[in-house]
């Protein structure tokens, strides 16, 4: 904690000070049985063969490593290289980690599974796991983010999946996950808890993290392919951390390539206007919330601060342990995007390259629009693309104007209502 | 001042502290301890009660949108201690505010208080080694969750560091109101027994004489919380202190 006496604790799942367990402990229980389950199956070749085979042929990896010229030629800088998590099955690289904890809890023998979703694509990704395993599925969801991520809803009742809407606070990503753990709690000794990020109590971001490190250990072997040598700089989204987390992991040794995160900047630096944690003035200070130790946007009594992004996936008042450990030790830096650059950003990936990104992912193809342009022509820079934009379109037709006229349409480009 | 159940069962009453006012808390506080208990736990509102059901999660939104910190809390539990020194009180969090405050602060200022004990519903044994000293150094009793999920090696380690009363949870789940006790409850205490001789009282849906009766064929202490909260929320502020004295003066009838 603050004063440190537990961070020298032996325990495992420890990043630096970060992470830990700090759950009601009807849970404690659980959570041994599932990092006991987990450590396991890590060392079962047959399950990570099982694993490897759904990925490849069910999920459609490994993931292109794509190089984005047209882009590259409009930044006039830095090679900029898409990892192409938006060409998995459901859209985004959440199915890396809901097929692996799918798994596990079959091995567990749980019959039920609970999640929460911000955007809906981790939501979509369990559903969709629950479906190809035979499993029960209930998702919470804030009723906020239901309305504007509408369509991940229909998908996620089409596969089967009961979707349960969630009003308390913002009624955002915060709220669903309180609810799915309350569910949790309540049926802890049938369910299994498929948590979305790299967040939550240990063994959560460890396993998340493992199960997203795919992400890295493909990209490094494609640029070293492709580029004969190592990105200058990796830059990923952060909401819970997961995608970057996986994108950067198989590359923290390489102290000579650049890790950048990017938060939501939302449509202000005030507490509440933002999901930016790391941001320096008006951003996070390390709390516990929903189960770990990590950075939390909250005001000076302790209260968790609410928080605004026009990404559902960003809008998160916390952030995984491990990115709080890189940030402290500088391994990692952390940027923010307002949500204007990142609908700017949607609309330039969409006319160079024909790529339409999710929201969350456009704040890193915004950073790197920003940075591109400052570093050599030899360098490189690779987005992970983490998700594409589908689930977007309502969202994008009103910030965007799309439903006007087409001379408004084409005036998109330019600038953003946002 | 100590945690002590004179009657069996003792009864704890848990207050979500500032719902629906700090002066009306402290007068139901006042007359919960009048006609008959034992213990007054003094819950922390907090934006986040990922532990607690409807009931508990209304109140303290209510108390978060009024304002209420912790630091009131604390003035709150001074003026309770001066007005009544024999009773016993427990101060009851999330782990946050206190982080935010600090938990060599806090301990300090509970202890200054004249709080007898702590709860932090969040905090497990094993992550607890610098606030067990902090307690320790303020003479404070840490007072932990023991659950029906938890095995016997959790429960002796539990039973180890615990100090005042071991707080039993009747059943898995959320706080909130259930028709009858969970016969998860007499096996936990049951077991629990073996690891710890301080009193143990059970909580986590009860609601009415009948279960404090039940409770008190095998634990020592009832602990009531969303029953209470629910009778404040439903009763006129300028009543709610003599709404919940009778409450509890029926419970042990």
């Amino acid at each position: 904690m603050s004063a440190g006496a537990t961070i020298d604790s032996p325990m495992a799942g420890r990043f630096g000070a970060y992470g830990g367990r700090y759950v009601p402990e009807t849970l404690m229980a659980a959570l041994e049985e599932l990092e006991a389950a987990y450590n396991a199956a890590q060392k079962d070749p047959a399950f990570q063969t099982e694993l490897d085979d759904l990925l490849h042929n069910y999920c459609g990896r490994p993931t292109p490593l794509y190089f984005a010229k047209r882009l590259t030629e409009q930044c006039g800088g830095a090679k900029i290289y898409l990892k192409r998590e938006d060409l998995l099955h459901t859209g985004a690289h959440k199915i890396n980690n809901a097929l692996g904890q799918g798994l596990l809890a079959k091995r567990m023998g749980k019959q039920r599974i609970i999640a929460e979703t911000g955007a809906g694509q981790h939501g979509v990704a369990t559903a969709t796991v629950c479906a190809l395993l035979g499993l029960e599925c209930v998702v919470y969801m804030g009723e906020e983010d239901m309305r504007r991520q509408e369509l991940n809803v229909y998908r996620m009742r089409l596969l089967g999946t009961e979707v349960r809407g969630v009003s308390a606070g913002s009624a955002t990503l915060k709220d669903a996950i309180n609810e799915a753990m309350r569910d949790w709690v309540t049926n802890v000794r049938t369910t299994y808890y498929i948590l979305g990020s790299a967040l939550g109590a240990h063994p959560y971001p460890t396993m998340v993290r493992n199960f997203h490190r795919v992400i890295s250990r493909e990209a490094r072997v494609q640029m070293l392919e492709r580029e004969g040598k190592l990105p200058t700089a990796i830059v990923a989204c952060v909401g819970g951390g997961s995608n970057a987390i996986g994108a950067f992991y198989e590359f923290l040794p390489d102290a000579n390539v650049q890790l950048i995160g990017v938060e939501a900047g939302g449509r202000g630096t005030a507490l509440g206007e933002h999901a930016a944690r790391f941001q320096k003035i008006g951003g996070g200070l390390p709390g516990v919330l929903q189960g770990t130790y990590s950075y939390v946007l909250q005001n000076d009594a302790g209260q968790v601060s609410n928080t605004h992004s026009v990404s559902a996936g960003l809008d998160y008042a916390s952030v995984g342990p491990e990115h709080a450990m890189l940030h402290d030790s500088g391994r990692a830096s952390y940027v923010s995007c307002s949500d204007a650059d990142a609908l700017k950003a949607t609309v330039t990936l969409s006319r160079t390259e024909g790529i339409l990104p999710a929201l969350e992912s456009a704040h890193a193809v915004a950073e790197a629009i920003r940075l591109a342009p400052t570093m050599a022509k030899t360098d490189v820079l690779m987005v992970n693309l983490s998700g594409r934009g589908d689930k977007d379109m309502g969202i994008l037709a009103r910030e965007l104007d799309l439903k006007g006229s087409e001379a408004a349409v084409r005036q998109a480009g330019e600038g953003t209502k946002g | 001042m100590a945690i002590k159940f004179s009657k069996k069962p003792g009864i704890v009453a848990y207050l979500t502290a500032g719902d629906p006012d700090l002066a009306t808390t402290r007068d139901i506080a006042l007359a919960a301890i009048d006609n008959g208990a034992d213990v007054i736990e003094l819950g922390v509102p907090f934006s986040d009660p990922l532990a607690d059901g409807p009931v508990i999660q209304r109140a303290s939104e209510r108390a978060v949108a009024r304002g209420v910190r912790l630091t009131d809390v604390l003035a709150l539990a001074r003026e309770l201690r001066a007005a009544r020194p024999e009773a016993g009180l427990v101060l009851f969090s999330y782990l946050n505010p206190v982080v935010r405050m600090g938990m060599k602060t806090f301990c300090a200022r509970a202890a200054e208080a004249g709080a007898d004990g702590v709860l932090l519903t969040d905090m497990i044994v094993e992550e607890a080694a610098e606030y067990l000293e902090e307690m320790k150094e303020n003479r404070l009793a840490p007072i932990f969750l023991a659950a029906p999920t938890s095995p016997d090696a959790r429960l002796k380690a539990i039973a180890a560091v615990s100090q005042g009363f071991v707080y039993a949870i009747s059943r898995v789940g959320i706080t909130g109101t259930q028709q009858k006790i969970a016969e998860d409850a007499s096996g936990l205490v049951a077991r629990l027994r073996r690891f710890t001789t301080l009193p143990i009282a059970v909580g986590f849906g009860i609601s009415n004489a009948e279960h404090v009766k039940t409770v008190g064929e095998f634990a020592d202490a009832a602990i009531i919380g969303s029953a209470l909260v629910a009778l404040i929320e439903k009763t006129p502020p300028p009543q709610a202190a003599e709404a919940v004295g009778q409450f509890i003066a029926a419970l042990r009838a």
